[in-house]
């Protein structure tokens, strides 16, 4: 009986923990989204509220799509994080089938050298990252971009499609060599196609970071054309730090994408990290 | 097997290498090269250590340099302090085996962690803001209205207050990892455990704790490396000035600042360069101690 009860209480009280956590978690966001769609006077006057009729205005947003070129930022950041993604998961791939498939000469060497960028944050090398691109004449364009999250990615992708390769049958794989198929053949029709959940875990690591990043968009490609959604929204607003409902409008626009990525990855990001791939 | 022609092993890895080692690994070493120059009048001139004597030595640089290290040293030690106990708190209490709705809390205290450190700076930004008054309205609402202050306007409380809402975002993290190293434990062996008359504190004390310590020591050495490589939440939310007075000052900033430049201080790649090889042997010494002196150390248990 005591026992019973003291579990009720248990039960009660881990709710209350989460539930309140959950609250801290997701009220900032909330407050967010319900206020952008009110009047200027209502954010002030009852900033908790819900918008009712009287108090909803879309103005912050009609100024955000005046002003903001919130649809080219959208695009310049989906190219990055899907051009580089795609880089990160066919190199990676390839590297990954390398080491854990063949054994040749330095070939533990290779992996350590290429474990190195696991921890060593590739921030670190942005003076001379910058140089670099001034020199190949890439500064303010996406592929700089594009060629960083690359690199920044790999270490991690080779690591994590390394691990699940070696668990790829061998007899697969030989009853394809004695088929006649090449060893290209045996990697993008016969391995690929196998470790596809690998792949997904690997994307979705990659993806927040690089969409959210700040410092290389900052750096490398500040230019209007090539700003990307993150340095967007922090430059418009920085200038419309008075103008509240635009301020809250664009923070709600920077919100959506990374809420609806969200929604559609979690269950992979969450099997992902829960899988152990980052032990 | 040997005779086989092995050129596709080269094919397979090049792409990969070239890249990491073009635009990871020369240009880290690169920068370390760089710290040494300086900006003559014929261009780059090899200077030696001068700028580091420069960054340690010069009472103009040295001051902002170790203000940004000790700031940055705070930050870490919130994390360590508030973030990971969190996250292994309510990792503790979501692995429970018959709690409903785990995997909705789950996803929704993860939420914050994929937001972008812009929307996070602005946002708190605005509730914390005495002008628009939810921080203050709030604990007016508990009689606590006294302890309000712009916190990320005053000096003293800035950058416990940044740390905090770095925490608030990143505490997913801890949480996922320790999660998933506590789903692992077998049954038997907690199992075993009650029989031992161990339930509820003191068999996560003696039994889970001592089995997810790898993981604690994981999230560890992931949060020093992100903490001395932060910028983003610090630029989003004081400027590159790091204010009020650099208060909020951490090496991110501080290399950011000397890099490029700010106000009527010209750019210095060279001693933009110095501060990331600064950083670089931080991260090298903080990775070090985890792979030498705590990994090694650490039992792995096999199941």
């Amino acid at each position: 009986m005591s026992r019973a009860r003291s579990n009720t209480l248990n039960t009660v009280a881990a709710h209350a923990a989460l539930l309140a956590w959950t609250a801290i978690a997701l009220f900032p966001v909330f407050v967010i989204l319900v206020n952008s769609f009110k009047t200027r006077r209502a954010i002030f006057a009852e900033p908790l509220a819900l918008p009712s009729e009287a108090s909803f205005s879309m103005v912050g947003y009609r100024t955000v799509m005046q002003q903001g070129d919130f649809l080219l930022y959208f695009q310049n950041s989906l190219i990055v994080t899907v051009g580089a993604l795609a880089f990160i998961l066919l190199f990676g791939a390839m590297a990954a089938f390398a080491l854990s498939e063949y054994r040749f000469r330095g070939n533990t060497l290779m992996g350590l050298y290429l474990a190195l960028g696991i921890m060593i944050p590739i921030r670190i090398g942005t003076v001379a990252i910058l140089d670099l691109m001034v020199q190949a004449g890439l500064v303010n364009t996406l592929l700089a971009l594009i060629l960083v999250y690359t690199a920044q990615g790999l270490p991690l992708a080779v690591f994590i499609l390394s691990e699940f390769m070696r668990q790829v049958s061998n007899d697969l794989k030989n009853a394809g060599r004695i088929d006649g198929m090449s060893e290209y053949a045996i990697f993008f029709r016969l391995v690929l196609p196998l470790v596809r959940p690998a792949m997904a875990t690997v994307a979705v690591f990659n993806m927040i970071p690089i969409w959210n990043d700040l410092w290389f968009p900052l750096i490398l490609a500040p230019g209007e054309a090539t700003k990307t959604l993150t340095l967007g929204s922090q430059v418009f607003i920085g200038q419309f730090v008075t103008d509240w409902n635009a301020v809250l409008s664009a923070l709600s626009l920077a919100i959506l994408p990374a809420l609806v990525l969200y929604v559609l990855f979690s269950r992979q990001l969450i099997r992902g990290i829960t899988a152990g791939a980052v032990k | 097997m040997a005779s086989r022609p092995r050129r596709h092993i080269a094919v397979f890895l090049a792409p990969a290498i070239l890249v990491y080692t073009a635009v990871m690994i020369w240009p880290l070493f690169n920068t370390l090269r760089l710290s040494l120059y300086t900006t003559g009048d014929a261009g780059r001139v090899f200077a030696g250590l001068a700028n580091f004597r420069t960054l340690l030595g010069d009472p103009r640089w040295s001051g902002a340099f170790w203000n940004a290290l000790g700031n940055n040293l705070w930050f870490f030690l919130i994390h360590m302090a508030v973030q990971n106990p969190i996250g292994i708190g309510l990792a503790a209490i979501l692995s429970h085996p018959r709690l409903r709705f785990a995997a909705l809390y789950r996803s929704a205290i993860f939420v914050p962690t994929i937001l972008s450190f812009v929307i996070v700076g602005f946002a708190w930004k605005l509730i914390l803001s005495p002008i628009w008054g939810i921080a203050p309205g709030m604990l007016d609402a508990v009689g606590l209205k006294s302890l309000f202050a712009p916190w990320l306007g005053k000096e003293d409380y800035a950058l416990t207050t940044l740390a905090l809402i770095s925490v608030w975002q990143f505490v997913g993290i801890p949480m996922m990892l320790i999660y998933a190293a506590l789903l692992s434990i077998p049954e038997e062996i907690l199992e075993a455990g009650e029989i031992e008359g161990l339930t509820g504190w003191s068999a996560f004390r003696k039994i889970k704790l001592p089995l997810i310590l790898p993981s604690i020591g994981i999230i560890s050495i992931l949060t020093f490396v992100g903490n001395f490589n932060a910028f983003d939440l610090i630029y989003a939310a004081q400027g590159a000035l790091a204010g009020p007075d650099f208060s909020t000052d951490i090496l991110g900033t501080f290399l950011y600042r000397t890099f490029f430049g700010f106000q009527l201080q010209l750019g210095d790649p060279h001693m933009g360069a110095a501060i990331a090889t600064a950083m670089f042997a931080i991260i090298l010494a903080g990775v070090c101690v985890y792979l030498f002196l705590i990994q090694t150390r650490m039992r792995r248990y096999q199941f």
